[in-house]
């Protein structure tokens, strides 16, 4: 058994705090958001070919595990980040509002690619334009359909937005108004 | 070929002479244009005696300009021994939807006239369960017949000075 070689292994940077012989003394939040940031347990919910792209983001060559989040959650319950990536029928609507509904927080919406963005070309009377109709969204990603380098560029952005977020900021009023927005219950 | 085409259609024509208004050959596949009140009786000879068994397809098609004809509903069967193909065709006003199911004929039916009822509204009478296949049950529409835009309504985005349009 060979030793760790130290410089081919990135280490996350510690967040800012005061060290001495023994002791490293930081903020609550910059721990959590640091453990939540690298351990995200991302649900894909792929309607298309979005979610192809995603499966060549996830597999071998683009290897979406380097990044911290490797364990895909296909129960919303487990899940931290909502994946959706592809078009989304009216019809789907409610189900989508569901799953989210069913995910604990803190949780995360990454929309992946324009028809989960805007409707895309699907200016139809059967598609949802855009799923921000439905449920909140974090991040969105361009693209029809995005390469895998965006995606993961999409989901270092969630990352940036779970390490630097408050661990208040899902119990504030403007977060309780943010979901009364959408007509989803806040949960106690 | 041509010669077994013109054969069903005339003997068709001899057996039913008041279902078929008018027959045509239209590339290779035989058209019969027919009368809605003898259309379930022609289906169930063309099934049992003519050999086609089998509903490739059922559909609507609208053409609001057409006065009195603005609904078209179109059949394609196959008659898998012979290999040989037959449309029909029957028109119907916007007041008067209704249709007769052939679900009794072909199982095949039941799923294609919910599809057509759903987009068309067209009402297919003794259907064991004619409800909305596609759409959502919420919508209050039959997003097909052309007097509903394409279109979704609401889109904020889209601005003239942007697109052109």
């Amino acid at each position: 058994m060979g030793e760790i070689k130290k410089d081919m292994v990135e280490m996350k940077e510690a967040p800012e705090g005061y060290e001495g012989r023994g002791f490293f003394a930081t903020k609550l939040d910059s721990v959590i958001g640091m453990a939540r940031s690298n351990s995200l347990w991302p649900l894909p919910f792929a309607t298309s070919c979005c979610g192809i792209e995603f499966m060549a983001t996830a597999s071998t060559n683009y290897d979406l595990a380097r990044f911290g989040m490797e364990r895909m959650s296909f129960s919303p319950r487990q899940a931290d980040l909502l994946m959706v990536m592809g078009t989304i029928a009216k019809k789907m609507g409610p189900i989508l509002k569901q799953v989210y509904d069913q995910m604990a927080e803190p949780k995360w919406v990454i929309s992946v690619g324009a028809c989960a963005s805007s409707g895309g070309i699907f200016d139809t009377y059967s598609v949802l334009q855009g799923i921000d109709n439905v449920i909140p969204v974090d991040v969105y990603v361009p693209g029809c359909p995005p390469r895998p380098e965006q995606i993961l560029e999409g989901v270092m952005k969630i990352q940036e937005l779970a390490k630097s977020e408050s661990l208040r900021r899902r119990n504030s009023d403007e977060y309780k108004r943010m979901l009364e927005g959408y007509n989803i219950e806040v949960s106690k | 070929m041509e010669q077994k085409y013109s054969t069903i259609i005339d003997s068709i024509k001899v057996k039913h002479p008041d279902a078929i208004i008018s027959a045509e050959q239209l590339y290779d596949i035989p058209c019969i244009h027919v009368n809605k009140e003898y259309m379930k009786a022609l289906v169930m000879d063309l099934k049992n005696n003519f050999g086609f068994n089998f509903l490739t397809d059922l559909t609507v098609i609208h053409y609001p300009d057409n006065k009195g004809n603005e609904l078209c509903g179109s059949y394609l069967f196959h008659n898998w021994v012979d290999n040989v193909r037959l449309r029909m065709k029957v028109f119907i006003s916007t007041e008067d939807n209704h249709l007769p199911s052939l679900v009794g004929a072909y199982k095949a039916a039941n799923w294609l006239e919910r599809e057509a009822f759903d987009n068309f509204g067209i009402k297919y009478d003794e259907h064991p369960d004619l409800r909305r296949i596609l759409n959502m049950d919420e919508m209050d529409y039959h997003p097909l017949l052309k007097q509903y835009a394409l279109e979704d309504e609401s889109r904020r985005d889209k601005d003239d000075t942007f697109f052109g349009r």
